[in-house]
C-alpha cells in the first residue's frame, strides 16, 4: 500500500475495488475494518480528485518517436 | 421598382444555390461527355442522360486523385457541389470525385481479393486481437493534425477521460502518399514503450478517399503493431481492410476514442457505488460487533455473582423475617410465663401477707418469734407491719 496521492487512477481504483470486496466477503478484526475503511475513503477521494481535476495533455511525436512540442 | 446589376442578381442566385444543403454534396449518375483536360490540370465535362445534362468542372487537386481511364460515354458517378459560375452565368457541378460505375466494382474486387488473402494468412484471426487497457495512461493517435477526425478524437477524450495523455503521430490520411506515412506513424509510436493503445482516425469520405486504409502495407503494419490498435475510419457503413486487421473496429473516429477510454461519468458513479459498499460493509461490521457485545452483556449478567448475591440477599431477608417472627413469639410466651410467675411470687411475698394484716415479730437479735416460749417477761420485741413498725414489751 503506497502513498495514495502518488497512485495512478488505475492503481487506486483497483485497490479500492479489492478493498471493498475484502470488507464485503470476510470477517475482519475490527481494527482492520477501521483501517480499511479509512484507506478506502482516501482512495475514493483521490480517484474523484483525479477525475475532476485532470486536463487532457497532448503531445506530438517526432520522426524518432520522441515527444516534440504540442500541436494547437 | 428595384433594379439589379447583372452581377448583383447573379450573386443573389448563387447565394440561393450555396445555401442549399442538398446541393452542397451530391452524387450524380450519368454518361460522361465532352471531357476536356485543360493544360492547367482542371477538367471540364458534362454528364447527361436522355432528358438533361449537367456541366461539371473538376479542379486540378481533385482531378489528380482520379485513377480512372475515362472515356466519353462511360457511365459515371460524380460527387461534388452545385453552384453558379458567375462569369458565365451558368450553374455547374464542382466535382471532387468521380467513380466509374464499372470501376467501383473493380475497387470492390480489389478489396475482396486483399481481404481474402490477409484472412487466409490469419491476419484477422480473433485470437490475435489484444484487449484495450481499461484505463489507458497514454494514447497514441495516428491522424492528420488538420483533420476533423483528430479534433473529434481529442474532444471525446477531453470529455470522457482527461486523465489520459495523447500523443499524436501525424500523417496524411488521404492520397497516394498516405499509406507509407501511416505505416511510419504507426512505427514511431511502436518505438515508444509508454503507449497503451493507438487510435487510427480518419473521417468519412469517398471510397477513394479512404482507399489508403485498404492498402496492404497499412493493414500489415496495423496487424504487426506491438501496441493494440483501434480503427476509427470513415462513417458507420464504411468498412476498410484496416478495420479487420485492427484489434478493435470503431464505426467513427469519435467512437474509437470512446472505445479507447472509460467514461468519466461512469467512473464517478462507480466510485459512488464503491463508497457506498465501503460504508455499508463498515456499518455492518460495526452493527455485528454491537449485537455480539449485547449478547455477551446479557450472558454476563446471567452468570454474574451479583445475581447470586441478589438471590442470597433475598433468601437472607426472608430468613430474617421468619427468625424475627419466631423470636417474638417465643419472647411473648416467656413474657407471659414470667408475668405468671412474678404474680405468684408477689402473692407469696411477706409484704403481701403483711398487707392483709399479718405482722412479723422479731427479738432484738432479729430472730423471728414463732412461739411464746421464745420470749421472756419484759423482753423487747420488734413488730413489723405492712408499712411501718412498732416496738413492744412482753408483759406475761
Amino acid at each position: 500500500m503506497g502513498e495514495i496521492e502518488k497512485l495512478s487512477y488505475e492503481a487506486a481504483y483497483e485497490e479500492l475495488e479489492a478493498l471493498v470486496a475484502q470488507m464485503e466477503n470476510s470477517e475482519l478484526p475490527l481494527e482492520t475494518s477501521v483501517a480499511l475503511y479509512e484507506r478506502g475513503q482516501k482512495l475514493a477521494a483521490h480517484c474523484q480528485a483525479l477525475l475532476e481535476e485532470a486536463e487532457l495533455k497532448i503531445k506530438l511525436v517526432d520522426e524518432a518517436g520522441a515527444d516534440d512540442g504540442v500541436p494547437d | 421598382m428595384q433594379t439589379f446589376t447583372v452581377k448583383e442578381i447573379t450573386r443573389y442566385i448563387r447565394g440561393l444555390f450555396d445555401a442549399d444543403s442538398q446541393l452542397a454534396a451530391v452524387w450524380v449518375r450519368g454518361e460522361l461527355s465532352n471531357l476536356t483536360k485543360a493544360r492547367s490540370g482542371h477538367w471540364y465535362f458534362t454528364v447527361k442522360d436522355a432528358e438533361a445534362q449537367l456541366r461539371c468542372v473538376m479542379f486540378r487537386n481533385a482531378a489528380r486523385t482520379v485513377r480512372l481511364d475515362l472515356r466519353a460515354g462511360d457511365e459515371i458517378l460524380v460527387h461534388g457541389r452545385v453552384s453558379v459560375y458567375e462569369a458565365r452565368g451558368e450553374y455547374q457541378l464542382y466535382a471532387d470525385a468521380i467513380e466509374a460505375v464499372g470501376g467501383v466494382g473493380d475497387l470492390h474486387r480489389q478489396f475482396e481479393a486483399l481481404k481474402a488473402k490477409l484472412e487466409a494468412e490469419g491476419l484477422f484471426d480473433p485470437a490475435r486481437k489484444r484487449a484495450i487497457p481499461a484505463f489507458p495512461r497514454r494514447l497514441g493517435v495516428v491522424s492528420s493534425p488538420t483533420a476533423a477526425a483528430w479534433h473529434d478524437v481529442i474532444t471525446v477524450l477531453r470529455r470522457r477521460f482527461p486523465l489520459a495523455e495523447v500523443v499524436l503521430s501525424p500523417t496524411l490520411v488521404q492520397g497516394v502518399e498516405a499509406p507509407l506515412q501511416i505505416v511510419r506513424a504507426l512505427e514511431r509510436l511502436n518505438r515508444r514503450d509508454d503507449i497503451d493503445a493507438i487510435i487510427l482516425a480518419r473521417g468519412g469520405g469517398s471510397l477513394e478517399d479512404l482507399w489508403c486504409f485498404n492498402d496492404e502495407r497499412v493493414a500489415r503494419a496495423v496487424a504487426a503493431s506491438r501496441i493494440p490498435v483501434i480503427s476509427g475510419v470513415g462513417h458507420e457503413i464504411d468498412f476498410t481492410i484496416v478495420d479487420f486487421a485492427a484489434d478493435l473496429r470503431a464505426p467513427t473516429p469519435s467512437a474509437a476514442a470512446e472505445l479507447a477510454t472509460p467514461n468519466r461519468d461512469d467512473l464517478l458513479l462507480d466510485l459512488d457505488r464503491l463508497r457506498a459498499g465501503l460504508t455499508g460493509s463498515f456499518g455492518a461490521a460495526l452493527a455485528d460487533r454491537h449485537r455480539a457485545l449485547d449478547r455477551l452483556r446479557r450472558a454476563v449478567v446471567f452468570v454474574s455473582p451479583r445475581r447470586r448475591i441478589a438471590l442470597a440477599q433475598r433468601d437472607l431477608a426472608a430468613g430474617r423475617l421468619r427468625l424475627g417472627r419466631a423470636t417474638s413469639l417465643k419472647l411473648e410466651r416467656l413474657r407471659e410465663g414470667l408475668a405468671h410467675k412474678s404474680n405468684a411470687l408477689e402473692t407469696a411475698s411477706p409484704q403481701h401477707i403483711l398487707g392483709r394484716g399479718y405482722a412479723l415479730v422479731r427479738n432484738e437479735r432479729g430472730q423471728l418469734i414463732r412461739e411464746a416460749a421464745q420470749v421472756s417477761e419484759n423482753e423487747r420485741l420488734d413488730v413489723q407491719l405492712s408499712r411501718d413498725r412498732i416496738r413492744v414489751r412482753v408483759e406475761e
